[in-house]
């Protein structure tokens, strides 16, 4: 049951946040391009429910348009480095040897660095825009997706499923896709969910420094880094992206939590 | 009758990990120097208990590894001096049966697609009429070619397997422990079922077990192994009515014991 309420939990905000995302593509309350010197920081009211900025701008629709982009930054970032992570990682597995033991030192050096600051750093290097960001947020996934995915590959090579495939004569390639990566994509989509929580994380944070969405796309990191500046005057608009970033960083974190303890129970009755 | 496989003097040692910086421990002999021939249509039982190097010999004669010493010549071809493409292209010809009828089909993986595995692999169309024979062949129906495996029991799973084994018309047959997962009475009718695919199909079967009472239903000759070195081997009968080595009989008397268990249970 207290299993469960993680999962809960996690799916709700994510389900929250993804209605919000999507909703806002066809439909947000006021334009959050239209600046309005008269109505700069309004309480919250009937009109304006989380009130509106130093510009004037709704803060509700604000909100809702930045979602698209932390999530959709997670999606393309988790996914590139995902993909490639894996790809790497099977064939760690598939071809054992010198060739393992190349792919995954070379994976261990990614791990060597700090994931998000070795993020910042990369998008620092190659300046700042959105697409740098992109990549070096899919960079950081890359070594973890390989471990993970050669982990989980080389306890399906010795099922005998997988030898009996081998004596049907099939090749280690396509042993790998029929047998190898379906077997496993539990365990990715598992470590997929939390790394998107990481990834919404890295994104806010570039964001903020500037090196991830430029003006005028909305982002929570840069709707933080705005506010800054008026702590003083007006504290709500840094608290409600940062409560945004939190929703959805602890979404993502407790649902892939959620997935993991219902895909191997042992590891859930452990940690009870 | 012509010789199907020929095992010439066949060594595999396993390196054992060193105990001490500098000492070297030697090496584990799983299979010393086995020779043995199994005949189309014959079966050779492997006997011995666990660790007697009976799987080790399955692994060499199905090309998963290779012998240190020694050959093994299917047809007359040392499976293991082939070429990678020429060992796929006579796959089809000597297939496997697995102990763990659970382990052996992938869960997500239909019925249909684990039978037509071997064909697909040997670049042959996957033709559904010769699945649904096969499927036929080893008792089980048409409708299952759709079902995944957790939806079957032990033994029919293990007929899956069996399929899956024969779809390509094999002329070997190797079973490793094929039945000592399955409770007595459906050991009963899978063993059956192997003999009568024997002689529907000509079929050579290399038969491993660690229970001699299964053997002595359905082999030919014999094979006793023990610590990998070969204790005794023979026609069947002679060895089961008269084992020349104290190492058959302790065997012997344990299946008896065992069957006389069975009985009295």
């Amino acid at each position: 049951m207290t299993r469960a309420i993680n999962l809960r939990i996690g799916a709700g905000l994510v389900l929250v946040l993804t209605v919000a995302a999507l909703l806002s593509l066809v439909w947000t309350p006021y334009d959050y391009t239209v600046l309005s010197v008269t109505q700069k920081f309004r309480p919250p009211s009937a009109d304006h429910w989380l009130g509106t900025d130093q510009l004037g701008r709704d803060v509700v629709s604000l909100l809702m348009a930045a979602s698209v982009n932390s999530l959709a930054v997670a999606f393309i970032s988790v996914g590139i480095g995902g993909s490639i992570g894996t790809a790497l990682g099977l064939t760690a597995s598939a071809f054992g040897g010198w060739v393992e033991t190349v792919i995954m030192r070379v994976a261990d050096l990614g791990f060597a660095f700090p994931a998000l600051l070795f993020a910042i750093m990369l998008a620092a290097a190659f300046g700042p825009s959105l697409t740098n960001a992109i990549l070096a947020i899919a960079f950081i996934n890359v070594p973890i997706f390989t471990r993970v995915a050669r982990g989980a590959a080389n306890q399906i090579w010795t099922r005998d499923y997988v030898l009996a495939g081998r004596a049907a004569g099939a090749s280690q390639f396509s042993l790998t896709i029929d047998h190898v990566l379906p077997n496993i994509s539990a365990t990715l989509i598992v470590q997929a969910t939390i790394e998107f929580a990481v990834a919404i994380l890295a994104e806010a944070a570039l964001s903020y420094l500037g090196l991830g969405a430029q003006p005028p796309m909305p982002s929570w990191g840069r709707m933080l880094n705005e506010a800054q500046t008026l702590m003083y005057l007006a504290p709500q608009l840094a608290i409600y992206p940062g409560l945004c970033i939190i929703a959805a960083v602890l979404g993502f974190g407790l649902l892939g939590d959620g997935l993991r303890d219902i895909s191997d129970p042992r590891l859930a009755r452990a940690r009870a | 009758m012509s010789v199907l496989l020929d095992i010439r003097g066949v060594t595999r040692r396993y390196p054992r990990p060193r105990k001490q910086l500098f000492h070297h421990e030697e090496a584990l002999v799983a299979v010393d120097n086995v020779t043995v021939q199994i005949t189309q249509g014959r079966t050779l039982g492997i006997v011995g208990e666990s660790g007697s190097g009976k799987s080790t010999l399955a692994r060499m004669v199905m090309a998963f590894e290779a012998p240190d010493e020694g050959e093994v010549l299917f047809e007359g071809k040392n499976i293991h001096a082939l070429g990678k493409r020429e060992l796929q292209a006579l796959r089809p010809e000597f297939q496997m049966i697995f102990q763990d009828p659970f382990g052996s089909l992938d869960p997500r993986r239909s019925v249909g697609w684990s039978v037509a595995q071997p064909l697909r692999a040997a670049g042959m169309k996957p033709d559904q009429a010769l699945i649904l024979k096969t499927l036929e062949q080893v008792g089980l129906r048409a409708a299952d070619i759709d079902r995944f495996p957790h939806e079957f029991s032990g033994g029919q799973r293990q007929r899956i397997a069996i399929a899956r084994a024969i779809v390509t018309r094999p002329k070997l047959l190797v079973a490793d422990e094929a039945v000592s997962a399955l409770d007595v009475s459906v050991r009963a009718q899978i063993l059956n079922l192997l003999m009568d695919l024997q002689d529907e199909m000509g079929l050579g079967i290399l038969f491993i077990s660690h229970d001699l009472a299964v053997v002595s239903s359905l082999c030919d000759d014999l094979l006793v192994l023990r610590n990998g070195v070969v204790v005794e081997q023979g026609l069947a009968g002679d060895i089961l009515n008269n084992p020349g080595h104290e190492y058959t009989h302790t065997l012997l008397t344990a299946a008896q014991l065992e069957l006389q268990g069975e009985h009295a249970a």
